[in-house]
């Protein structure tokens, strides 16, 4: 049975959680119990979820203990309202034992990021955008204070808007295949500009343009996994050391990095044409190569950030 | 108010900031020190190359001027809505400029943001909204979207929306929306130029919206959440 695969994909927020830290080890802050809801929904006459749609609370890895949350795409999307991300950026302050003298919590190994959400949540968009900033800033100030913060994207929402930000400042991102990361969705950008910009029904288009394999061939991703819970797990695992300080020289390689990618890159129109400019061969075949010969063929290719 | 007529009135003893297209860039004096001014003016759309032309000067100001402060000047209309930005990793290079923030203000350097016309979302997220101190004229209009996207999105008609919008600051765009839920510190009017000098020596590198949003009625619950989740033991 310990080879019987789960997928990410199509598990709810809790079973991800549960299958992804050691068995029984979860214990949930602000659990649905306490009726931490939305205080703005009931005005536009929206159902409210007892969680806020986010799961937060403490567990273990490999026997590490960590902090752990899970945004559950099934209610409005996963999107950051003023509880949702009070419960984020709480997290956060947690691990760093701001306020708390650090009595009654270890520092954790490690803050994990189960990552699942449209963004901000239109209904309360200016209480879900100033707690979006202050998710960045606590997991910032927890990086700053040596916690490892790791991101797990795999869920059929992917992840945007200012949780795609929010992403992106982890020390490690985790991806599958089926993963999406980005800023605008693509119905946003089509909305915007048209179909002609960005067809947001063209399926192959979207998965190579924000979808795993193209973020990790980019070093946007730091490890692709399968869709299976516990190769997230695996992965989370082997990330609880990868520390990546926030530094002038840190950020000075990161800059590099991107200007490097705007230079090369810049002018593609497309995923594929990036990929061939990295040099993978046959990228037309990379959409259909499973995660196992996907990481061979990218492996002389990808950027390493 | 442009960038130009702005610049005048916040630095009226001259400054040698360059409008370079959408890019503002360079130095003026704040209380007789020189201060680094990064901005967007235009009504911005931030791109991978204006975001990432903005980390380039605050990493600048960290390497070559520490502890020099930093004024943020902000006037986009969001990110930039494009399928090339969403290729490149637009989010990538966003995070990148809110990261290069944070490494300034722990290096020492102050960090004020001004919304001198329009701030939406993710152009915002990254830029202003890492400041210590987040200001905004009272003429400016902040927002994730216009209320009728909003009706489109949400299913709620927009005269439903307009109506609530009259007594609830949690959706509808707007500077003093901002201010009650404490996104804002406070709105500018009148002189400029000594509000901003006022803004450097109040900076504070604690993160103190919530307590202001609790305080001003516009964010009730945000506060004592993340109290709760901070330190409730578990059994």
């Amino acid at each position: 049975m310990a080879n019987m695969k789960h997928s990410y994909y199509e598990a709810h927020a809790r079973q991800r959680l549960y299958g992804l830290l050691d068995e029984g080890s979860f214990k949930e802050l602000l659990p649905p119990a306490a009726r931490a809801t939305s205080p703005h929904l009931p005005l536009l006459d929206t159902p409210v979820a007892f969680d806020d749609g986010v799961i937060v609370g403490e567990g273990q890895l490999a026997g590490r203990p960590v902090l752990a949350a899970s945004q559950e795409g099934g209610f409005m999307g996963g999107a950051v309202g003023e509880v949702h991300g009070a419960k984020l950026t709480g997290l956060f302050e947690r691990a760093t034992g701001r306020a708390s003298g650090r009595t009654t919590h270890p520092p954790p190994a490690a803050v994990l990021l189960l990552l699942e959400s449209g963004g901000v949540r239109l209904h309360e968009a200016n209480a879900g955008l100033i707690a979006v900033s202050e998710t960045m800033r606590a997991l910032l100030d927890a990086r700053a204070a040596g916690i490892t913060v790791i991101g797990l994207i795999g869920s059929s929402v992917g992840c945007f808007g200012g949780m795609g930000l929010v992403a992106s400042c982890c020390d490690t991102l985790v991806m599958s295949e089926e993963g999406r990361l980005g800023m605008s969705g693509p119905e946003v950008i089509e909305t915007a500009h048209g179909v002609e910009e960005f067809d947001s029904r063209d399926r192959a288009l979207v998965w190579r343009t924000t979808g795993g394999k193209h973020r990790y061939l980019c070093g946007d991703a730091s490890v692709i996994v399968e869709d299976d819970i516990g190769a997230f797990r695996e992965a989370a695992i082997a990330a609880l050391d990868r520390k990546r300080p926030l530094t002038l020289e840190t950020l000075a390689a990161e800059q590099a990095i991107l200007e490097t990618r705007l230079e090369r890159f810049g002018k593609s129109h497309d995923a594929l044409d990036v990929w061939r400019a990295l040099g993978v061969e046959a990228p037309e075949g990379i959409a259909l190569l499973d995660r196992d010969a996907f990481v061979e063929a990218a492996s002389k290719a990808r950027i390493e950030a | 108010m442009n960038a130009a007529e702005l610049l005048a009135v916040l630095f009226p003893e001259g400054h040698a900031v360059a409008i370079d297209g959408d890019f503002l860039h360079g130095t003026g004096s704040i209380d007789g020190q020189t201060a680094s001014v990064i901005g967007t003016t235009n009504d911005a759309a931030i791109g991978v190359e204006l975001a990432f032309a903005m980390a380039v000067a605050v990493l600048r100001t960290v390497r070559e001027h520490p502890g020099r402060a930093i004024l943020l000047l902000i006037d986009t209309q969001g990110q930039r809505l494009r399928h090339r930005d969403e290729l490149l990793g637009i989010n990538a290079y966003m995070a990148h400029l809110a990261k290069c923030l944070e490494v300034a203000r722990r290096a020492g350097h102050r960090i004020v943001s001004l919304v001198y016309g329009r701030a939406v979302s993710g152009g915002y997220l990254t830029s202003g909204m890492m400041a210590d101190g987040c200001y905004a004229l009272a003429s400016a209009e902040i927002s994730v979207m216009n209320l009728p996207a909003m009706a489109r999105i949400t299913k709620v008609s927009q005269e439903r929306l307009e109506e609530l919008a009259e007594s609830s600051p949690v959706f509808a765009p707007g500077a003093v929306n901002y201010l009650k839920m404490g996104g804002l510190e406070s709105l500018w009017s009148g002189d400029l130029a000594s509000a901003l000098c006022d803004a450097f020596r109040r900076c504070d590198p604690v993160d103190h919206r919530r307590e202001r949003g609790q305080e001003r009625g516009g964010r009730t619950r945000a506060f004592d959440v993340a109290r709760r989740v901070r330190s409730d033991a578990i059994d």
